[in-house]
């Protein structure tokens, strides 16, 4: 195919191709894609790549504050458990040292009280060896008092003997 | 057109015969300069779409980096694997120079797909050959893959004489013919389709009352059949860009 008659030619066989354009479309196709190539397959990979690792920085973010969480939780699920253990023995020892001390106190009332009975025995009984002491006495003067009043009047009529009796009795509330 | 006193003359394959603009020049041709302006085109858009390379994208680098992601991703990615960044570039330059210069066939005062022309599309083809052959040869050295393509492994002996000139001739003579020839063909047709319309119903409304009445329709038609042209503009840069990946693919893979 000649250069010239590419024009003129009225019948020209389509299948058949044009020199120029052959080396035309060669040398603009080798040229668009060194371009492309250099200039825009790089910038646009560039691109994706930077949107790549923005995605998975994010994820890895939000994977990281997820195990931070988790840890947090942990450690606060580690320490109430602690903090219950501390607080279950704080109670038993409390339970303990509140036994402690009621028996303690209970042994020292008992003790007092056990004190305080024989102090009243004792008392008591000193009263009473006192008032034995006191009655055997009084009796005794009672007594002779008495036998020296009868013995002091008549006592042949009921009367009489009654009356003796009474100022007896009132004396003897008098000397009270 | 010669045809507005006379009778009508029908387009024909002479139509795709333009003149050289400038004097006898045939590197002046209508279809030079369009192939030339696309690559000017095609260059400056996406250049100017990839030059920041932004993470949050704009408006013209999405637009861009849409269709680079669409050779990149569902045509190099899917069809040829994990070896597929290599030829990224040279799939992403066919796809997009097929498809701008079969889309200058509708383009106002453009109006003429360079793709038509059938150098364009040979060159193409003559890539597409000569990088897949390479390919193979070079992943599976040059007797491995020549045997490869001779005699398919997993055949009885005897298929072999009817399989072997079939295969050679699939592999050296079909597919740069038929890559080539389809994309020529439907941008010829495509073309003169649309002259038909266009020119046919310039020729009606110049006639008497009657034919002017129905130029209208020869003109919506040819409305009608430009949409449908910029369907198979677009399909066809696609299959071609499809084909070649998928010859790669078979070079690539030790069963061809």
């Amino acid at each position: 195919m000649s250069l010239r008659t590419v024009a003129a030619e009225a019948t020209v066989n389509p299948l058949v191709p044009h020199v120029a354009e052959l080396i035309v479309g060669f040398i603009a196709f080798s040229a668009l894609f060194l371009v492309l190539r250099a200039k825009v397959v790089p910038m646009f990979e560039k691109a994706f790549a930077a949107r790549t690792e923005a995605i998975q920085g994010g994820i890895e973010k939000a994977e990281r504050a997820q195990r931070e969480a988790q840890a947090a939780l942990v450690q606060y699920t580690a320490q109430l458990t602690e903090a219950r253990g501390e607080a279950q023995q704080i109670r038993e020892e409390a339970r303990v040292q509140g036994a402690a001390i009621i028996d303690d106190l209970r042994a020292k009332a008992q003790e007092e009280a056990t004190r305080i009975t024989a102090a009243a025995h004792a008392s008591i009984e000193a009263e009473r060896q006192q008032a034995i002491t006191s009655l055997r006495n009084e009796v005794g003067a009672l007594a002779t008092e008495l036998a020296s009043k009868i013995v002091g009047e008549a006592l042949d009529d009921q009367v009489r003997q009654s009356r003796i009796v009474d100022r007896f009795l009132d004396d003897l509330e008098k000397s009270k | 057109m010669a045809g507005s006193g006379a009778g009508f003359v029908p387009p024909s394959t002479a139509d795709f015969n333009l003149p050289p603009i400038i004097g006898n020049n045939a590197y002046s041709t209508k279809p030079v300069f369009l192939v030339l302006l696309s690559v000017l085109v095609i260059s400056a858009f996406f250049i100017a779409a990839s030059r920041k390379a932004l993470v949050v994208p704009s408006k013209l680098q999405f637009a861009g980096e849409s269709i680079y992601a669409f050779v990149r991703n569902d045509i190099g990615e899917e069809i040829i694997g994990h070896e597929f960044m290599r030829f990224v570039p040279f799939l992403f330059t066919l796809f997009t120079f097929i498809l701008t210069n079969n889309v200058f066939g509708i383009v106002p005062f453009l109006q003429f797909p360079s793709m038509s022309h059938v150098s364009f599309p040979y060159v193409l083809a003559v890539f597409s050959f000569v990088i897949f052959h390479a390919v193979g040869v070079k992943k599976q050295g040059l007797g491995k893959y020549l045997k490869g393509i001779a005699f398919m492994p997993g055949v009885p002996k005897a298929v072999y004489i009817l399989l072997t000139p079939i295969e050679i001739a699939t592999f050296f003579l079909v597919r740069p013919l038929t890559l080539s020839l389809r994309l020529f063909a439907n941008m010829f047709a495509g073309h003169l389709l649309l002259l038909v319309f266009i020119m046919g119903g310039d020729h009606l409304i110049r006639g008497v009352i009657g034919l002017k009445l129905i130029a209208p329709f020869a003109f919506a038609f040819g409305i009608g059949m430009t949409f449908f042209e910029f369907m198979v503009q677009c399909l066809q840069a696609y299959i071609f860009t499809l084909l070649t990946a998928l010859f790669i693919a078979g070079a690539l893979s030790d069963e061809h």
